[in-house]
């Protein structure tokens, strides 16, 4: 049977909500033509079958509240309930609100901004992009920005990514403008240092890295990679997408890498929402300071203030000030782990990734770039097996499949990120259910699943006659 | 407080299975350079402290419910039952529903937000969301640009100054050229589209909250060869003509005012609407209905070769996280108010915001900018300088008089008005603003 759509939930005349006593007559403030002829066809519903509505809907969907989630790249870890009666007590601040109203809402970023300084070893900080490939792009155009003040801005027209980069950074890249060039992994699954020597030069604006990298494996040449991107004049990027490997045990500043973004909804539990919203801030070094979007956060003699004044910077990426609510919650998780939690919640991030991988290889699974792992790690399924059928098949077992297809220079692959809030006996099952998967049947596992809400989708039908709307008749 | 599982015994047994001898070991391959920086956090705090230490931070604020700032987002009801719906674990702690059999919750709620956003945009589809209304703009230039193949933008000064700046940093970065129109007696002239402009961009109601027609400039657009962009409040469109119907191609907005807490500018969510024949060029998520294997209705992400994650350099924009689920908040919010409901709270706003207009005219010094008819923002002229105004009526404990900027004019400040103002709290503002100017 199908699920109803809240416009078959409709009833003509029907009514919810009510927040108007009186209502006012239109055409006595708004000219009859300006005025909608036709009222939108909006569901008209009753507050408690609204309820019932979304309640079934959310019965059809899994999260990581009620599922084991090792999306790779993806840092499914338990978002805290108590970030969101944190957010509750910033709801009614109005952006435009006298900043000397809102001055602990300004502390909050400032202080946000300083912990986020201090993990990433940056100089300065903008908190204003809105999510990480947002992050990326206010970053590329700081770089942009910085080679074309220094009269270097036509010639710098290439950025490298790896060929096993996020599909964000090539993305980003070309929405700045630039020209994208590929560097190939070497046979360790790390960036090849004489292809990339090759592609080094004075057209080369920035190399956009990813470390720990879509592999999970820590780039041990990176400082290598930073001096030969400096002699060049290249400015080193860091998509801060893994940072959860390896907050508080190494920086990217520290690395050479001159700007940095953190999915704040990745490492530092903002929910993901179904796909949103985030938070990406963007770290600088000292050098590209000048270049930040407006406003900055600042402090000063009296009190916390937003700062327009900066003559170079790129303009504004995003209106007011950012996602601010994802800020509180990352505040609040940086005060409740401390130093020490988040050093702690990285290494188990780790060790929970390398534990999963041992119990994936023992089942059989491959492991094509077998290094030491950090916080997620690509593996393929034995031959003769797809990974599209093995990843439905664990949603007939209750699990959500890791990243599947992902990255690019795997072949089948499945990339699991585990997340240090996952347990022993989670992994352990997790494992048992692959495990079991390549006991069963070719049949069973091209029909699965079987008993989710719905089954496999006709995915070329809606790519050939989409309906993108209730009342789109195709 | 770290929010782990695991036991002492676990933590070794699991070293052990890995061989390594402790947690430090997992990083020792790591240049000993770069490996445990000295880093100043504070210390970690229990539970209890953090939401003490947070309400400490609160208590420096001075909550604007209620208040009579505009400039796009304004002090609305958010309706409790859309946040306990929203708040359900399954729609906050999802991912990007790539896996649409275990899905569908979030699948389907973004199919219902796209039909109602196309309805309330007069346009026929909608994309799952943008970060804001200022991105939205700019992603919907872009899209104007790659299907017309122009490089140039003409923007109505009635743009929300920040969304121009905005759109001003995208265009940057592609080399497409910008050009302000400036306004006339508050609204936009009709003028001289300049060749080989992609796009034609307005707001409506427009930043000083005046009423625009714009079914002439869209013509014009049309005739030039270019796209036409509206930006739109989606709460004015429960009253309002939608743009698809005066002759809009592309349709975008901030959804905070579907009830959406200020939350200090975000987050919110951006829509996107367009018509059906652009929607290859579209960026960002897209859900269609299709079928299962047993021909039960389902939905699916679709079209996704114009995303990131498949075309790379080569995809449409490099959006990935969105704004889900404050975009499913604002679709609950136009479903549990309904069309009779949406109407009812933006005619109530516009109602407030005229006798606020009213009152405050009577005061000496004060002057009309926003020409009639407008809608539930408008600006005023001010004998004194915008800010101290803000901060003496912020002293009694008034949120109003947003400063507008200089381009506009001087000593100019945006008011507005919602469902949530009563005629004793106009006439309150009224006395505090006469008091402040006198």
């Amino acid at each position: 049977m199908n699920y109803p759509t809240i416009f078959e939930r409709s009833r003509h005349g029907r009514r919810g909500l009510r927040l108007v006593q009186e209502v006012p007559e239109a055409t006595r403030y708004i000219p009859e033509g300006f005025l909608r002829k036709e009222p939108p066809r909006l569901p008209q519903v009753d507050e408690l079958t609204l309820v019932r509505h979304y309640t079934g809907l959310s019965r059809r969907q899994v999260g990581v509240d009620t599922t084991f989630y090792p999306l790779g790249s993806c840092t499914m870890k338990y978002n805290p309930k108590l970030h969101e009666e944190a957010v509750r007590l910033f709801a009614d601040l109005h952006p435009y609100q006298d900043p000397r109203t809102a001055q602990g809402a300004l502390e909050l970023m400032w202080q946000l901004g300083e912990y986020l300084k201090a993990l990433t070893g940056m100089d300065a900080i903008t908190l204003e992009p809105a999510a990480g490939a947002h992050g990326e792009l206010t970053g590329i155009l700081i770089i942009r920005a910085y080679h074309q003040d220094r009269g270097e801005g036509k010639e710098r027209r290439v950025v490298l990514v790896p060929d096993s980069a996020h599909g964000s950074n090539p993305a980003t890249a070309s929405m700045a403008g630039y020209e994208v060039r590929e560097v190939p992994s070497g046979p360790d699954g790390e960036v090849d240092l004489e292809a990339l020597k090759r592609e080094l030069g004075p057209h080369v604006a920035a190399i956009m890295l990813t470390n720990p990298n879509t592999l999970g494996l820590f780039e041990r040449r990176i400082l290598e990679i930073a001096r030969l991107s400096k002699e060049a004049g290249v400015q080193l990027y860091y998509d801060g997408a893994n940072l959860n490997a390896i907050m508080g045990w190494a920086r990217p500043g520290d690395m050479g890498f001159d700007v940095v973004h953190l999915n704040l909804h990745k490492t530092f539990t903002v929910p993901h929402g179904g796909g949103g919203p985030g938070s990406g801030p963007v770290g600088v070094k000292a050098h590209l300071a000048p270049y930040l979007p407006v406003p900055t956060v600042e402090r000063g003699e009296e009190g916390f203030h937003l700062n327009f004044d900066l003559p170079k910077s790129i303009g504004r990426v995003r209106s007011f000030y950012g996602n601010f609510l994802a800020l509180v919650r990352a505040w609040a998780y940086i005060r409740t782990l401390g130093l020490e939690g988040l050093k702690k919640a990285a290494a188990l991030s780790v060790l929970n990734a390398r534990y999963l991988k041992e119990l994936l290889k023992e089942r059989g699974y491959r492991i094509p770039y077998d290094g030491p792992c950090m916080h997620e790690f690509v593996a393929q399924p034995p031959a003769g097996f797809r990974t599209l059928d093995l990843a439905k098949g664990l949603l007939e077992l209750g699990f959500h499949p890791p990243t599947v297809y992902f990255p690019l220079i795997v072949k089948e692959a499945l990339m699991v990120e585990p997340t240090e809030t996952e347990s022993k006996e989670t992994l352990e099952a997790f494992a048992e259910a692959l495990g079991e998967l390549l006991q069963k049947p070719k049949e069973w596992l091209e029909g699965a699943p079987y008993t989710t809400p719905v089954r496999r989708l006709d995915e070329v039908r809606a790519n050939k006659q989409p309906k993108l709307t209730y009342f789109d008749e195709g | 407080m770290d929010y782990t599982p695991h036991t002492e015994e676990e933590i070794q047994a699991m070293l052990q299975r890995v061989g390594a001898g402790s947690l430090e070991d997992l990083y020792r391959h790591l240049p000993q350079e770069v490996l445990n920086p000295q880093i100043s956090l504070p210390e970690p705090l229990p539970e209890w402290a953090v939401l003490e230490e947070l309400k400490r931070l609160a208590a420096n604020n001075k909550p604007a419910f209620k208040a009579f700032l505009g400039g796009g987002i304004r002090s609305h009801h958010t309706p409790p039952v859309v946040q306990a719906l929203a708040s359900r674990g399954e729609f906050l702690t999802a991912y990007t529903p790539y896996q649409p059999e275990v899905s569908q919750g979030v699948l389907q709620a973004i199919f219902e937000y796209q039909t109602m956003v196309a309805e309330l945009a007069g346009l026929e589809v909608a994309n799952a969301s943008m970060y804001d209304g200022a991105t939205a703009l700019a992603e919907g230039v872009l899209l104007a640009l790659r299907e017309t193949g122009r490089m140039r933008v003409v923007v109505s000064q009635g743009v929300h100054p920040e969304y121009r700046e905005v759109l001003q940093s995208y265009l940057d970065a592609v080399g497409a050229e910008l050009r302000t129109w400036p306004l006339r007696e508050g609204r936009t002239p009709l003028g001289e589209i300049p060749e080989g402009t992609g796009a034609v961009v307005a707001q409506n109601p427009n930043y000083l909250g005046a009423l625009e027609d714009l079914a002439p400039l869209a013509e014009a657009a049309h005739r030039a060869g270019a796209l036409f962009v509206v930006v739109a409040d989606p709460l004015s469109l429960g009253v309002l003509e939608p743009p698809g119907a005066y002759g809009a191609d592309i349709a975008v907005g901030d959804g905070q005012t579907l009830g959406l807490p200020m939350g200090f500018g975000g987050p919110h969510f951006g829509y996107l609407a367009t018509k059906k024949a652009f929607v290859r060029q579209l960026p960002g998520r897209l859900v269609s209905e299709t079928v299962d294997v047993e021909g039960r209705r389902g939905y699916i992400l679709t079209l996704q070769a114009r995303e990131q994650y498949i075309r790379r350099a080569k995809a449409k924009s490099n959006i990935t996280t969105n704004a889900q689920l404050t975009a499913l908040m604002g679709a609950m919010y136009l479903a549990a108010l309904g069309p009779e409901g949406l109407k009812e709270v933006a005619l109530k706003g516009v109602a407030m915001a005229h006798r606020l207009w009213e009152l405050l005219l009577e005061i000496p010094g004060v002057a009309p900018f926003t020409p009639k008819p407008f809608f539930n923002e408008f600006v005023l002229r001010l004998p004194r300088d915008p800010q101290a105004v803000r901060k003496a009526l912020a002293a009694r404990g008034f949120h109003a008089a947003t400063p507008v900027p200089r381009e506009y004019g001087e000593n100019l400040a945006l008011f507005a008005a919602t469902e949530l103002h009563r005629e004793e709290d106009l006439m309150a503002l009224a006395e505090a603003m006469r008091e402040v100017l006198a």
